[in-house]
């Protein structure tokens, strides 16, 4: 079942088209990511599946709602993370949680235990009492997050979660994430890094100047971006190697590289056959690996091969 | 189109947090002791001059507000207040914004109904305490100052002196909040509210009767200064000056004989024996539309920031 469905999704601000006719669907329990440079429409986007935007055409529903004329029902079960949180600098993290608590409506003993349990889970327990005026950025998210813990949302909406954070609070972010998806909670993120999204994304849509331009898994996209399927790498010692796995069902192609080194170009992952033909021929078997596609190289193959297409429409 | 829910669910968690950061705003806290000793210092000057002038006027109490030295309360108060009222409201809703709180809060099962009725309840609720609470400290001060109470009919003057202060308060209150709305900087949003303050109180009182001149056609003297009083009324503090002239002072019995008699004129109608006291229903029903037009001020002032502030985008 689809938890977030958009179609023809659009936005305009004195009739300029800051987003046109998107459409796309965000399965129960599934992280999607909205990839694409700054001012894309990501946000825009999320404003209007949260009913904070006035949608100028086309349809949104959340959790089978309408956020245009049930902006509560959709806001009461959808946490939002927005970019560049913001927190009341002069109250504690648990004053400014039980301040969201309240305007969720929760009961007092109740309020209190979620907000205590959430600050916890985010590893913000210790200073749930410190000012978040001296809180650091990475921490401002966490306590974004434990929000969003807080209300049991069923879906996670993230704007640039991981953006001006180090690596290392980058990580602990999307652990988290990790765990929302665990909890069966839908996650819709957005970012413009590329590298640090693809690892927890189940789907991604990437955006261009207001349409997403390409939609799917990241090894779909891969194949439908940079051609021809998967790249395994080989090294290995022995006799007559590169016949005997060129002769492999599937690859198209082996090229040397390197002593003892071979990559293929195979329509399918090849690495149990390259395995089984290695030990077959009797040599040694070092190293066996297949090349994931990355989504920057996705990006900017797209780029370059259809930026004069996109600049003439 | 119909929306789901109640507009005012949140409102009273709003309000609540409103209130609670107005109390604790270092800025808030100094101009209400600021204001306070100024008041209170200007009631002790108030004092002596009455102990030294009368022991035979009636309204003995009322002189409290309109007595003592070179700024009596009242005139204190019509030039105070505005700056408390701004000082609360300036950063209401930019504040929100550039605090990056705004989308955070917005996302919250609640409508932006319930986040601008807070902010203004709060802002009411605080100025109306403040108010109350000098109120109080005027009177106790007199009590012991004077050592006579105040009788009924001037209780009930001093109430709604302190009633038609809260609704001035309000609309300086409504005005910055508008401010607020408007300008996205809380700075612009200070300098502008704290602009048309100054010219409202200060300078349109002085350049409004040459403009009054200009384009009234009345030959007599009468009319000039029946044009030149609408004129000046535009200002929110000429409105409440007329009320406090009126409802302070039994004596006067129109808001043209505040004016003539700052001209060195006597206005003496038929029948009416000189500087007798008028009822007070009386005073109140002479300055009723001044009253009205402060209310209905502030709720002008309200609904166009609650129209800018629904049409006004989220993001930053």
């Amino acid at each position: 079942m689809n938890v977030i469905e958009a179609k023809n999704l659009t936005k305009r601000y004195d009739g300029v088209a800051v987003v046109s006719g998107i459409s796309f669907s965000v399965a129960r329990g599934e992280i999607f990511g909205l990839l694409g440079p700054n001012g894309a429409g990501k946000t825009t986007t999320i404003l209007m599946l949260l009913g904070l935007s006035d949608i100028s055409d086309g349809q949104a529903r959340v959790l089978d709602h309408d956020p245009v004329r049930e902006p509560l029902a959709v806001k009461r079960q959808v946490g939002y993370l927005p970019d560049q949180i913001g927190f009341y600098d002069n109250l504690t993290a648990a004053e400014n949680l039980r301040y969201t608590a309240r305007l969720m409506g929760f009961e007092r003993s109740e309020r209190e235990q979620r907000i205590k349990s959430s600050l916890g889970h985010v590893g913000l327990g210790e200073v749930a009492n410190n000012r978040v005026g001296t809180f650091s950025r990475g921490m401002r998210q966490r306590l974004g997050l434990a929000e969003i813990l807080m209300k049991e949302a069923q879906i996670a909406i993230l704007d640039e979660p991981t953006s001006g954070l180090d690596p290392q609070a980058t990580a602990e972010l999307l652990n988290i994430i990790r765990d929302l998806k665990n909890r069966g909670v839908s996650v819709l993120l957005s970012s413009h890094l590329l590298e640090r999204v693809q690892s927890v994304c189940d789907r991604v849509a990437l955006f261009s100047q207001g349409n997403i331009v390409l939609i799917g898994t990241v090894p779909e996209l891969g194949r439908q971006v940079l051609g021809g399927g998967f790249r395994v790498e080989v090294e290995a010692q022995g006799q007559g190697l590169a016949e005997r796995i060129a002769a492999i069902p599937g690859v198209q192609r082996v090229e040397p590289a390197g002593a003892n080194r071979f990559l293929l170009l195979a329509d399918h992952d090849v690495r149990p056959e390259a395995a089984s033909a290695v030990v077959a021929a009797g040599g040694r078997l070092l190293r066996l690996s297949v090349e994931e596609p990355s989504l920057e190289a996705i990006y900017t193959r797209y780029f370059q091969t259809h930026e004069g297409a996109l600049h003439a429409a | 189109m119909r929306r789901e829910g109640s507009a005012l669910h949140g409102f009273g968690v709003v309000t609540l947090k409103e209130i609670a950061d107005h109390f604790t705003s270092i800025l808030v806290v100094v101009l209400l002791v600021l204001v306070t000793a100024t008041a209170i210092a200007v009631v002790r000057g108030a004092v002596d001059q009455i102990k030294e002038i009368t022991a035979e006027d009636p309204f003995l109490f009322l002189r409290l507000f309109t007595r003592g030295g070179p700024l009596p309360l009242v005139a204190l108060l019509s030039f105070l207040v505005p700056l408390v009222a701004i000082g609360l409201g300036f950063d209401a809703v930019n504040g929100e914004h550039n605090r990056r709180t705004l989308s955070r809060i917005l996302a919250q099962p609640i409508y932006r109904d319930a986040l601008l009725f807070g902010k203004f309840a709060a802002g009411l609720f605080t100025l109306s305490v403040s108010l109350i609470v000098l109120w109080l400290l005027v009177i106790g001060l007199g009590l012991l100052g004077l050592g006579v109470p105040p009788n009924a009919e001037e209780m009930a003057r001093g109430l709604i002196l302190l009633a038609v202060t809260i609704a001035y308060a309000g609309l300086w209150f409504a005005l910055a909040l508008l401010c607020s709305v408007l300008f996205r900087s809380a700075a612009t949003a200070a300098l502008v509210a704290l602009g048309l303050w100054l010219f409202l109180t200060i300078l349109w009182p002085l350049f409004s009767p040459a403009l009054a001149d200009a384009v009234t056609t009345a030959g007599d003297i009468l009319g000039v200064l029946d044009t030149r009083q609408a004129f000046a009324r535009l200002s929110p503090s000429v409105l409440f000056n007329e009320i406090v002239a009126v409802v302070l002072d039994p004596s006067v019995r129109s808001t043209q004989q505040s004016m003539l008699a700052s001209l060195g004129l006597a206005l003496i109608e038929r029948g009416a024996i000189p500087d007798a006291p008028i009822p007070l229903l009386q005073s109140v029903l002479i300055v009723w539309p001044q009253i009205v037009g402060l209310v209905a001020g502030s709720i002008l002032l309200f609904v166009i920031a609650y129209i800018a502030f629904q049409r006004q985008e989220v993001r930053a």
